[in-house]
């Protein structure tokens, strides 16, 4: 399988890279750790005329905590933010979810940029960041904004991202509490049929201070579940609290069938993970 | 579309070639500079028969421009052992019969280094997850796993000799 000719630049910095993608205009592609992209690009579903690599760009490969918030650059690697000792201080829920992406060799390569970029349901990281309460460092032509993540993903690939913007970092509030990323897979390597993130912050009165639900590959896009996240933390996490969020959750999914299996399977194995994050959450809570 | 200049170093040796950009990395390995240990499985990023080593990190050299590793150090099953000196890991794959037809050998042992070199006294489990990124389809991996255990005892017996 050899993909389409294209013209392939390397630029060592954001703004040249911002200048270049300016100057090519839409023939042209970001590419991160291009496991999503070569592959698409050796089936010839994308045929970029120009490759943009981000790789030697050094101010994208970066994992801050400062003052309470972790900033990790769009380059920064699955394999990097399994390794990293200060994030798994600061955020243990980013490494539980790299760890069940793709399979060794593709977390090396793989980034959170292009995880969280692409658009792709499949992919964990959006609904994590989504979790999180993430933010999105855009650079653009006119500068630099930032988009929540709840509020980045508008389709299956299609997103806030303007085309020619590069997501530059992501960027969440240090967080606790307990945590869970719960995934139901095929086989390693796989795509999620249904995977959950979820956060639970346990009060001083025993109660639920802080609860954030979100899914993965059960939409079009990642889905953040407000009514479920505010109902844990308005009546507290117990098994009657659990079916209420479970069920809250399983009517705003919209699973498709596919090689994965049916939407009802789906629908199962969702509220089979999500009960299963919720509690474990809870415990580490 | 013109071929850029690549220059890399593979198993020690320096080597600079030509490449058109689309090129994969493991196509120019191949073909260009001969190195054949790296097999084409199934070119989509699943199997890890062309799994290398890049500036130490296992890569799928099926998905990487070879214009994407200019500059690099790469190690394939080439530059572990040669049949006058084997590898520990070649050693114990043979003595465990890790591999019956081998076509995922080359890119399993080179995937096994690397997960020694981060782990030297793995548990079976880290094993079977260090290696899941490559697919064998004769061992059902049992013995597999066994070389890769057995490799990793000797080598940390040869570092505290040493």
């Amino acid at each position: 399988m050899i993909p389409g000719r294209f013209e392939y630049h390397q630029p060592e910095s954001l703004d040249a890279a911002v200048g270049l993608l300016g100057k090519l205009g839409e023939d042209a592609r970001v590419i991160a750790g291009g496991h999503s992209l070569i592959p698409m690009m050796k089936l010839r579903l994308a045929m970029p005329e120009h490759l943009v690599d981000l790789k030697a760009i050094t101010d994208l490969k970066h994992i801050t905590v400062d003052g309470g918030v972790i900033s990790i650059g769009a380059m920064t690697t699955q394999a990097e933010l399994i390794g990293s000792a200060e994030l798994a201080l600061a955020a243990p829920i980013v490494k539980e979810t790299a760890l069940q992406i793709a399979d060794p060799q593709i977390r090396y390569q793989g980034t959170i940029g292009g995880n969280v970029a692409n658009g792709d349901p499949g992919n964990d990281m959006p609904a994590l960041m989504q979790c999180l309460d993430a933010s999105f460092v855009l650079q653009g032509p006119d500068g630099q904004r930032e988009v929540s993540a709840r509020e980045f993903y508008e389709a299956a690939y299609f997103t806030a991202r303007e085309d020619l913007e590069i997501l530059s970092a992501v960027k969440f509030a240090v967080c606790s509490g307990g945590y869970a990323y719960e995934k139901q897979k095929r086989k390693i390597g796989d795509y999620a049929t249904a995977a959950a993130a979820v956060l639970l912050t346990k009060g001083g009165d025993g109660g639920c201070s802080h609860a954030a639900i979100a899914l993965t590959n059960l939409a079009d896009t990642p889905l953040y579940c407000e009514e479920a996240s505010n109902s844990l933390m308005q009546s507290g996490v117990d098994a009657a609290s659990i079916d209420g969020a479970v069920a809250s959750c399983m009517s705003i999914i919209e699973p498709v069938e596919d090689n994965r299996g049916p939407a009802e399977f789906k629908k199962h194995a969702a509220s089979m993970v999500l009960r299963r994050a919720i509690e474990l959450a809870w415990s580490r809570a | 579309m013109t071929k850029a200049s690549i220059t890399l170093n593979v198993n020690g040796q320096s080597v600079t070639t030509e490449a058109e950009p689309r090129e994969l990395l493991i196509h120019v390995l191949r073909e260009q500079l001969e190195i054949t240990g790296p097999h084409i499985g199934c070119e989509t990023s699943h199997c890890g028969a062309c799994t290398v080593e890049i500036d130490g990190r296992s890569v799928k050299s099926c998905t990487l421009f070879a214009v994407q590793a200019q500059g690099s150090e790469i190690t394939t099953i080439e530059g572990l052992g040669n049949p006058d000196k084997l590898h520990v890991l070649q050693e114990k794959f043979k003595e465990h019969h890790g591999l019956q037809c081998g076509f995922c050998t080359p890119g399993m042992i080179t995937r096994a280094h690397r997960l020694l070199e981060e782990n030297p006294d793995p548990t079976e489990e880290e094993v079977r997850f260090g290696i899941s990124g490559n697919l064998c389809r004769c061992t059902g991996y049992q013995n597999i796993v066994k070389a890769i255990l057995a490799a990793a005892s000797e080598l940390r017996q040869t570092e505290s000799v040493a």
